[in-house]
């Protein structure tokens, strides 16, 4: 159980790092690469190359073992059909982005920087969340 | 090291933490889903969730004494905007069932429809909205 969650916090610390060096969690590089008609920094195109071509060799080579090492199952989305809230909540998403530059990883990491940005953007990106969940809660009863 | 160098290492990084995630825990590593998830109440499924949010605000506590620059925040963007942009990623995350991590790195390497029209439906709305505040509004907002 601790060693779970050691694990917890071991991959969210070393996932931090990685968004860190990789200038995912400045914003201005981030709005440079989504600028396509303007001037294209095309540095996040290489942490995404560099961040899928780790994992889809290492989920492939993790998902030859019956189990994980902890105790419990593989949990691998089976889901395949595109359907609407997928399109309409990723352009939601991808505005939000556009906006401020941040997604929710880059943001939740500049936490630690105390500025007033990543702050401002976390707790209004909880809230969005809650909502979400306080609709979809209302929609089921 | 370069820009470019960089951002390749923390990309490989960053696919080298969710590998992880997936051998200890056998779950997806996506930001949105681990602090939707803590909306949801589930019992015992909470905890772990905690932790890796604190792995990652720790991973930006070293970031900021080990490289500052890392969190330099040259938008010009007000706190309206900020807060806005927040509650869009935060709602829009959860409606879409992913964010750049789940559905951009992990679902992308994992050739998931849903997670490849997800992550081109971000990036292309993403790009509009820069477009616009760049090119239309003079850049800040």
């Amino acid at each position: 159980m601790i060693a779970h969650l050691a694990a917890s916090f071991f991959c969210g610390l070393l996932f931090a790092l990685g968004l860190g060096v990789s200038g995912m969690t400045q914003p201005a590089k981030v709005t440079a690469f989504l600028d396509f008609g303007g001037d294209w920094n095309p540095s996040l195109l290489l942490v995404m190359a560099g961040a899928i071509g780790v994992y889809s060799i290492g989920y492939r080579l993790v998902l030859k073992r019956p189990q994980p090492l902890f105790p419990g199952k593989f949990q691998i989305p089976r889901l395949r059909k595109v359907d609407r809230p997928l399109a309409i909540g990723s352009a939601v998403f991808g505005v939000g982005w556009g906006i401020a530059g941040f997604c929710p990883g880059p943001a939740l990491a500049s936490v630690a920087s105390l500025q007033r940005e990543p702050l401002f953007f976390v707790a209004s990106m909880l809230a969005g969340m809650a909502v979400y969940e306080g609709v979809e809660r209302w929609r089921r009863a | 090291m370069g820009e470019f160098l960089l951002a390749f290492v923390g990309g490989c990084l960053i696919g080298l933490a969710s590998v992880l995630f997936l051998l200890f825990n056998g779950k997806i590593l996506g930001v949105s889903g681990i602090l939707g998830g803590l909306f949801q109440r589930r019992p015992n499924d909470t905890v772990w969730r905690y932790c890796f949010v604190a792995g990652m605000v720790s991973g930006g506590v070293i970031l900021r004494f080990t490289q500052p620059s890392a969190f330099s925040f040259s938008l010009s963007r007000s706190v309206l905007a900020i807060v806005t942009a927040g509650l869009l990623v935060g709602y829009g995350t959860r409606l879409g069932n992913g964010c750049t991590s789940g559905h951009g790195i992990c679902g992308v390497s994992r050739f998931s429809p849903r997670s490849i029209l997800a992550t081109f439906t971000f990036m292309g709305f993403g790009a509009a909205v820069v477009f616009v505040i760049n090119h239309w509004l003079g850049g800040r907002v």
